[in-house]
């Protein structure tokens, strides 16, 4: 499942990172480089084994369903790159 | 005022207890020291002295009244993992900016509690990604350690290598850290220091950086085994705001150091004889078996027959995770933004300038292995391999209370040296990664010195919630070890 320059290009996108052109085939070789690497876990036998998604086995914790934080909007824009009369600022999205 | 940095932690509580100094002389001997060093080490990235030594002042009226919390008045350095109310947090991250929390982590609100004091946010490598602490936007932090004969500059290991050199140089009496991959175990042993990361879930993970949820845990880097429990048993406990967080009582860990460990089983597991290791790692793994059946410890050879896939599993499981957590950087809610000219262009370019190389390459990989059309065949297939090595502890445990191994394969090397090559990187956290996997607990403590005067640790993994077992054997490995030495001050 070898990586090649449109692959790097294609999940360079859906990682949301621009990638330049002439980035894409050095990128392209040191993911191959990693991945084969990773390839030596076809040698294990995991026929009838559930993945393991959590390190230890518990039960998600339930609270009551009612508002615990929140109400404060300037401490939630405070650290915003571009902020006005109370909202983030981004690029129009809307034409 | 060298004579107050260079004692432990208990040490120094135990001064203030008996006002042998305030917590003002401390904490100013370790400002004067971290002035000293830190343009040489590079282990702070944002000292806080104003605030270091209001918090001694408010301890010290606490001391004189005879009141106070378990590490009142206690000079301690943060990770700059931590996020830290009113100071500024970047996970040594670019993409961060000048990200200043609103909020603490309970982590680090559990340490101020108890009256602990801040020195200031500790170097690590950008969002935790590396062993070197090579990838911090802030540059690199150097091992206060050097090889006999040579003046190259060392890596004290990473990501928390902010905290373990800073430990290692007196710049602080103790460090927050944290570990995915065994970025607290194995910067401690480069540096010959301790570190433990506690079972998963112990430690809230609330208000630390994400890098892989299922794997983060927090934990000390200390002088002492002694000082690693007393640290621990304040950062840990049952936290509502983290749905992982084990609501588990936690014990009184200093005081299972210097228990007795006899008639305890070590587990010894043949597969962490890996080709290529050098014959003074052995060594050391011996002698540290040695040591343990002289305290009355009974030696057991086991198997955990899946060792060798624990690295390639952790690979996809924690840049899938991180690819994942890292999704929230897009230049619009805190942190750095670089401009583009519609939405998706200011993500993409916020995200390629903001983000480092080992960064991107994770989150890309990340995003490859969980893509459609390799989810199965890399992700799920990495959990199931994942499960496996769990099974393989549970096993061991039906016959060994523990497990000893070596920290590391090697000793600290030159900054600079395996940069080039991830995989060569990646193989740094051979030992240490299995206890992430499989969420148990893990210590490193300083067991002797290389040929070449470099520190080396020796690794306890306990069984799942039993850190008290392996702060005994820690403590009589390091009794057996009696590992006093320092680094050469040359800064």
């Amino acid at each position: 499942m070898a990586i090649d320059a449109a692959t790097v290009r294609k999940v360079a996108h859906l990682a949301r990172v621009a990638e330049p052109e002439d980035r894409l085939e050095a990128l392209a070789q040191e993911l191959n480089g990693i991945l084969a690497w990773i390839e030596q876990l076809n040698e294990v036998d995991v026929q009838g084994v559930e993945p393991m998604t959590t390190a230890v086995e518990a039960t998600q914790p339930l609270r009551e369903d009612e508002v615990t934080a929140g109400g404060d909007p300037a401490k939630v824009l405070a650290n915003a790159p571009k902020s006005a009369d109370g909202f983030f600022v981004v690029p129009k999205v809307v034409e | 005022m060298s004579a107050l940095t260079n004692i432990t932690l208990k040490a120094a509580l135990d001064g203030l207890k008996s006002k042998a100094f305030t917590s003002e002389e401390l904490t100013r001997a370790h400002v004067e020291a971290i002035e000293k060093a830190n343009p040489h080490l590079n282990a702070y990235v944002l000292p806080t002295f104003e605030r270091a030594v209001e918090m001694a002042k408010a301890s010290d009226a606490k001391l004189a009244k005879g009141e106070g919390g378990d590490l009142e008045g206690a000079p301690l350095g943060i990770k700059d993992l931590f996020c830290t109310e009113g100071v500024r947090t970047t996970a040594c991250s670019n993409i961060l900016g000048e990200f200043t929390p609103t909020y603490e982590s309970t982590v680090t609100a559990n340490l101020w509690r108890d009256g602990a004091v801040m020195l200031g946010k500790l170097n690590m490598d950008e969002f935790a990604m590396g062993s070197s602490n090579e990838t911090s936007r802030f540059g690199p932090v150097v091992n206060p350690w050097k090889a006999k004969g040579s003046n190259a500059a060392l890596t004290p290991g990473g990501s928390s290598g902010g905290s373990a050199s800073a430990v290692a140089a007196d710049l602080c009496l103790g460090a927050t850290a944290s570990d995915t991959g065994g970025s607290i175990r194995q910067p401690a042993a480069f540096t010959g220091t301790v570190g433990i990361k506690p079972t998963y879930g112990r430690a809230s993970r609330w208000g630390i950086v994400a890098f892989a949820s299922s794997l983060d845990q927090a934990g000390p880097i200390a002088k002492s085994v002694e000082d690693a429990a007393i640290l621990l048993k304040s950062m840990c406990g049952h936290d509502a705001k983290d749905s992982t967080s084990l609501d588990v009582p936690t014990p009184d860990w200093p005081s299972f150091v210097g228990k007795s460990v006899k008639g305890l089983r070590i587990g010894v597991p043949k597969e962490y004889r890996v080709d290529g290791m050098p014959e003074e790692i052995e060594a050391l793994w011996r002698q540290g078996i040695a040591w343990l059946k002289d305290a009355g410890c009974e030696i057991v050879d086991i198997s955990l027959p899946h060792t060798k896939y624990a690295l390639p599993t952790y690979y996809i499981v924690a840049p899938a995770e991180a690819s994942s957590n890292l999704a929230r950087y897009d230049g619009v809610r805190y942190g750095k933004r670089a401009e583009g000219k519609n939405l998706i262009e200011l993500y993409e370019n916020t995200r390629a300038e903001g983000f480092g190389n080992e960064v991107k390459r994770r989150v890309l990989i990340g995003t490859y292995v969980l893509s459609a059309g390799y989810y199965d065949a890399y992700y799920v297939k990495a959990l199931k391999v994942r499960r496996r090595i769990a099974q393989d502890f549970d096993q061991a445990w039906t016959k060994v209370d523990a497990i000893l191994t070596p920290s590391t394969p090697s000793g600290a090397f030159a900054l600079g040296d395996k940069s080039a090559d991830p995989v060569a990187m990646y193989l740094n956290d051979i030992f240490t990664v299995t206890a992430n996997l499989a969420g148990l607990p893990g210590i490193s403590v300083p067991a002797g010195l290389g040929a070449d005067g470099l520190p080396l640790g020796l690794q306890l993994i306990g069984k799942p919630l039993d850190e008290s077992t392996i702060f005994s054997l820690a403590g009589a490995l390091e009794q057996a070890a009696a590992f006093k030495a320092k680094p050469e001050k040359w800064w």
